[in-house]
């Protein structure tokens, strides 16, 4: 498998570095361990916002450092969780003395390795609260599996919780809010190819030349079944229709409609695919009154997308219009 | 004569199961692959790896230590959800062996005992979950009943790899697997075959 890169082992370094010439001016990169720390850190009186998760979703969460959103991010390898002593020193470097919130994906490995982080940091007498996204409505919630993954909401959620830190709310006030966020926001996604990692070089599934595969999650994992490729109509209906079931969103509901790229499908696609979402959301009687369209978390070069709907409120469509300042995401600034 | 296991005795074990770990590291991949992410193999060799560079740089002074050293290099090195376990693994193992010269079958049951203990605690996994666990309980079952500590880990060994293959008709419960639900069964759980690994290495280490 062909890939731009120098060596599978060096990937994460070698990007970290491509970053530090790009945004050094804005941020602060650190290879050992990685970490990436907006420059004015730590804002005093600020709550501090972290989060972090393994390396192949970019944009997030590197992308999202900056004004109005993260502190400060932990990259671990790809597809892997980054490691406590990372969100120890992520931690340190952004707390103001108002506390600081973890953004943690809910994953076996994140959540373990956040867990112990929060424990070092407690214990070195900073306040942490953690916002725990599952909002991935393919995973059925149940004592039997580790949970409903976090997905696409994770975005919003550093968005908006980013936003409220920047507004000067407490330590609690930001962390509940992050916690609405993913209350009222599910996603779903699909695969028309699977992705390759650099360290295996192998496909991380295989799929038919004429089949997607629906409920993929971000790390190449699999999906809950694959069927017959679709026409895209067909797609945004297996996508929408467990979404809105499961909220339940109603109509009247304003929301923020999220289509979201896997890394490897063109925009053009996404807009077709939003074509179809804006018209399901229409015929619910839903008001989309905010949208964002394109690759912001992603699974390597996968080709798909996803879906998510976010139930919006006054507070959180101001704060999700409130100025950002980061390489990915940038607005009012 | 009783047999007991010494600081070499633990170095070995490490060295064996670093080996083990890199000789295996695409079968795991390829285990983790099927129901995972695929990148347990590599995260386990990349730690065991520091772990040993580790051991050189600094010496430990007695198992316990070496045991926590390489505990302390496993939760920094290698993230997922196996550093945090294994990792939580290798603690409390040698909490169980500080100070101590000469390990017996009894503290060293009775230091697996409290490190699975703490595995289960840590990753709230249960027999039969399809994890580490499978291979980790009765592997610690059979050594608790042995006579010795060579026939004790020699029967964990087997035991661990009878819990290993027991996980293939398993349907996930505990991390990442469990969500493929059903699709999960029929393949062999990536971490309970690097728990096999580590106690094959322990029972190796033992006999040469």
């Amino acid at each position: 498998m062909k890939k731009l890169i120098n060596a599978p082992d060096q990937v994460v370094a070698d990007a970290l570095r491509g970053i530090q010439a790009a945004h050094g001016d804005r941020l602060r990169v650190s290879l050992d361990p990685y970490l990436l720390v907006r420059a004015d850190a730590p804002v005093r009186g600020k709550v501090g916002l972290v989060s972090g998760g393994g390396s192949g979703h970019e944009p997030m969460h590197g992308g999202y450092v900056g004004r109005g959103m993260l502190d400060a991010a932990c990259p671990g390898e790809v597809f892997t969780s980054p490691t406590p002593d990372q969100m120890l020193a992520a931690t340190k470097a952004v707390d103001g003395g108002a506390g600081v919130v973890h953004i943690v994906k809910n994953y076996t490995g994140d959540v373990l390795n956040f867990e112990m982080a929060a424990d070092l940091a407690g214990g070195e007498g900073i306040e942490v609260a953690t916002v725990l996204t599952n909002d991935d409505v393919a995973v059925e919630d149940s004592l039997y599996t580790a949970g409903r993954r976090g997905v696409g909401v994770t975005v919003l959620v550093e968005k908006i919780a980013g936003a409220a830190a920047e507004a000067g709310r407490s330590l609690q006030e930001v962390a509940e809010i992050g916690r609405r966020v993913n209350a009222q926001g599910r996603s779903m996604g699909m695969a028309l190819t699977p992705c390759v990692t650099p360290a295996s070089g192998r496909p991380s599934f295989e799929l038919a030349e004429d089949e997607v595969e629906i409920g993929i999650g971000i790390h190449g994992e699999p999906g809950r079944f694959r069927e017959q490729a679709g026409p895209a109509s067909q797609v945004a209906e297996r996508l929408m229709t467990p979404i809105l079931e499961d909220l339940p969103f109603r109509s009247g509901d304003r929301v923020l409609a999220f289509v979201n790229g896997m890394g490897g499908t063109p925009l053009l696609e996404l807009y077709v695919v939003y074509a179809e979402v804006a018209r399901i959301a229409a015929a619910h009687g839903l008001r989309i009154e905010r949208n964002l369209i394109g690759n912001y978390i992603t699974s390597l070069e996968m080709q798909g997308c996803s879906i998510t709907l976010l139930k919006l409120d006054d507070e959180l469509e101001r704060y999700w219009d409130a100025p950002v300042d980061t390489p990915a995401l940038r607005w009012g600034a | 004569m009783s047999v007991a296991i010494d600081q070499a005795g633990v170095r070995r074990w490490m060295d064996l199961f670093a080996q083990a770990m890199s000789e295996h590291r695409q079968e795991l991949v390829a285990l983790d692959t099927a129901i995972g992410d695929g990148d347990h193999g590599t995260n386990m060799d990349r730690g065991m790896r520091k772990a040993i560079e580790k051991l050189h740089a600094d010496a430990p002074p007695d198992p316990g230590a070496l045991l926590k050293a390489v505990a302390m290099t496993l939760i920094s090195t290698v993230g997922g959800a196996a550093g945090p376990l294994y990792g939580t693994l290798f603690l409390h193992l040698g909490a169980g062996l500080t100070d101590r010269d000469a390990i017996d079958l009894a503290a060293y049951s009775a230091a697996w005992r409290r490190a699975v203990d703490a595995v289960q605690a840590r990753g709230s996994a249960r027999a039969g979950d399809k994890t580490m666990v499978d291979a980790l309980l009765p592997a610690v079952d059979a050594l608790e009943r042995s006579e010795s500590l060579e026939a004790g880990l020699a029967a964990a060994a087997e035991a661990a790899r009878e819990g290993m293959l027991a996980t293939i008709p398993l349907v996930a419960r505990r991390g990442r697997a469990s969500y493929l639900g059903e699709r999960s069964a029929g393949h062999q759980d990536p971490g309970a075959t690097s728990t096999y690994y580590l106690f094959e290495s322990a029972a190796e280490a033992l006999a040469s």
